[in-house]
């Protein structure tokens, strides 16, 4: 059903022009048939590929995060220095300094995906950082002193008060950033790795109709995180069904 | 288990013989800064196990700055703090020590807003007390019959009243089983209809023996309650009385100042 929801466009277009040639991917011949579950196929590691990086990022975030909310000023210093040097590279050169680079220098041998998982998270793990520092920052300070004089402890604190919060707050910017990271995904095909942009151009190379297997890429893309955001909207509903009155 | 801090101890205070109590709570010499200014001036204030202690001045006189360097909440610079034989010597430990027997409870009620009023309760006696979820849920459901509302556990804070997160606070306090309260302007935030329901857990416990620092500007309470009363004025214990010659007849012209300003209605 959502297939054929998915061609309306495309019969739509196919009028407006002659240079359309929707047959690459026409579902009823073989060859297209066998083209558009190549391009699909693309979907598997695009998604696996994005949703572990953002889980690393999101703890390797946190983890960067706190120091930079600590009185010490030299914790403070490398929450700093992380944070600029990590958000300064641009990711398509960290995946290619991650694949390239970091076997030579540590002589081990990284495959593909981890290569872009590492490129990825550690990208954006710089952001997640500061999302969850203005997270935590945004909390009362009240929170803080109650749990104190409960005598809790900084992670019992962290932990039962403050992060839970926090994360109400700041699941529209992990959301965002989830969005982010599937579109980004699609920097690591420049290393081989099979997910849908690396799908769509060697679909491309053998079939010389860019026009439209870049079209079915973009409406791939589009679905996937339409449907990530309706995951993220109905999270935030229920994370925020308690704040209700 | 039963609740020894509830148990009724008897009228203590400052009219017992020296000899029947140490303080309690010691504060001497304590001056605190915040930037340039100057908070506290040479500080000292002794309570004794059952005292109730009632501290009022202008706002900015420093009252809730003390209370809260009893607790740590506020670093002190100089002098020394100690509660129940208990130094503040800047070690994690004793600063938990101190913390596990002293309760506070603040002027915007401070209650965790996404945790049902029963969770807000448990979660001090589970992680700091070890308590299983069990034992900590009978202990909490003791202390709201106590503050008069068990009928809402599993409500959030933003579903109650003013005074009753204030009410719920104070069982949050007492479910740690503090030996010392401290109440930190507890009316302020609260709508007048709401005072009466807070002071009279307030009366309550100070009438069970608890004893008790509380800043406020409810004089009616303070002559109800206090054993003592303090008038602090920038940063300075001005007057240190009986609620009787307090009332009456202070020593000092800016407390006189102030009793009237604030009783004229």
């Amino acid at each position: 059903m959502k297939k054929l929801w998915l061609f309306l466009p495309f019969t739509l277009l196919s009028g407006c022009a002659d240079n359309w040639g929707w047959y690459v991917v026409n579902p009823t011949t073989t060859s297209g048939y066998n083209n558009l579950w190549f391009l699909l196929s693309g979907l598997y590691y695009t998604v696996l590929l994005s949703f572990t990086a953002i889980l690393i990022s999101i703890v390797v975030g946190l983890l960067v995060a706190l120091p930079g909310l600590s009185d010490n000023k030299f914790l403070r210093g490398f929450n700093r220095v992380y944070v600029e040097f990590v958000r300064a590279i641009p990711i398509l050169v960290l995946i290619l300094w991650v694949y390239y680079g970091l076997p030579q220098l540590a002589s081990i041998s990284i495959g593909v995906f981890w290569a872009g998982v590492i490129a990825l998270a550690l990208s954006d793990s710089a952001f997640e950082a500061e999302i969850f520092r203005a997270g935590i920052q945004s909390i009362d300070k009240g929170q803080y002193e109650a749990s104190h004089s409960i005598s809790l402890s900084y992670s019992d604190t962290m932990r039962f008060v403050i992060l839970p919060q926090a994360i109400r707050r700041i699941l529209p910017a992990l959301g965002n950033q989830l969005v982010y990271m599937l579109k980004m995904s699609s920097l690591v095909s420049v290393i081989g790795m099979q997910e849908l942009t690396r799908k769509a151009n060697e679909l491309v190379v053998t079939e010389y109709r860019p026009l439209e297997v870049y079209t079915i890429l973009v409406l791939e893309y589009l679905v996937l995180i339409l449907i990530v955001s309706a995951m993220v909207r109905w999270l935030e509903r229920r994370m925020n069904a308690d704040q209700r009155s | 288990m039963r609740l020894s801090v509830l148990k009724p101890q008897g009228k203590s205070g400052i009219f017992m013989s020296a000899e029947e109590s140490q303080p309690t709570i010691r504060i001497s010499q304590v001056s605190k800064y915040f930037g340039d200014f100057q908070a506290l001036k040479n500080v000292s204030l002794d309570v004794k196990q059952g005292e109730r202690v009632v501290i009022c001045g202008p706002s900015g006189s420093g009252k809730s700055t003390l209370i809260r360097c009893i607790n740590q909440l506020e670093k002190h610079e100089q002098g020394d703090i100690s509660v129940d034989g208990i130094a503040l010597d800047g070690s994690r430990s004793a600063l938990n020590a101190i913390r596990q027997r002293v309760g506070m409870v603040f002027q915007q009620f401070n209650l965790f807003p996404h945790l049902s009023v029963l969770d807000n309760l448990t979660l001090g006696p589970m992680r700091a007390r070890s308590m299983s979820r069990l034992d900590a849920e009978k202990l909490a459901m003791q202390y709201l019959e106590r503050v008069r509302i068990p009928e809402q556990t599993d409500k959030f804070p933003r579903q109650l009243s003013g005074g009753q997160q204030q009410r719920v606070a104070i069982a949050r306090s007492l479910c740690m089983e503090p030996k010392i309260m401290l109440f930190d302007e507890p009316t302020s935030a609260l709508d007048p209809e709401m005072i009466n329901e807070v002071l009279d857990v307030m009366a309550e416990l100070a009438s069970s023996g608890m004893t008790m620092i509380v800043v406020t500007h409810e004089m009616g309470f303070a002559r109800r309650v206090a054993d003592s009363m303090v008038f602090m004025d920038h940063g300075e214990i001005v007057e240190s009385a009986p609620p009787e010659k307090f009332f009456e007849n202070p020593d000092s012209e800016r407390c006189q100042d102030f009793l009237e300003k604030i009783l004229q209605h």
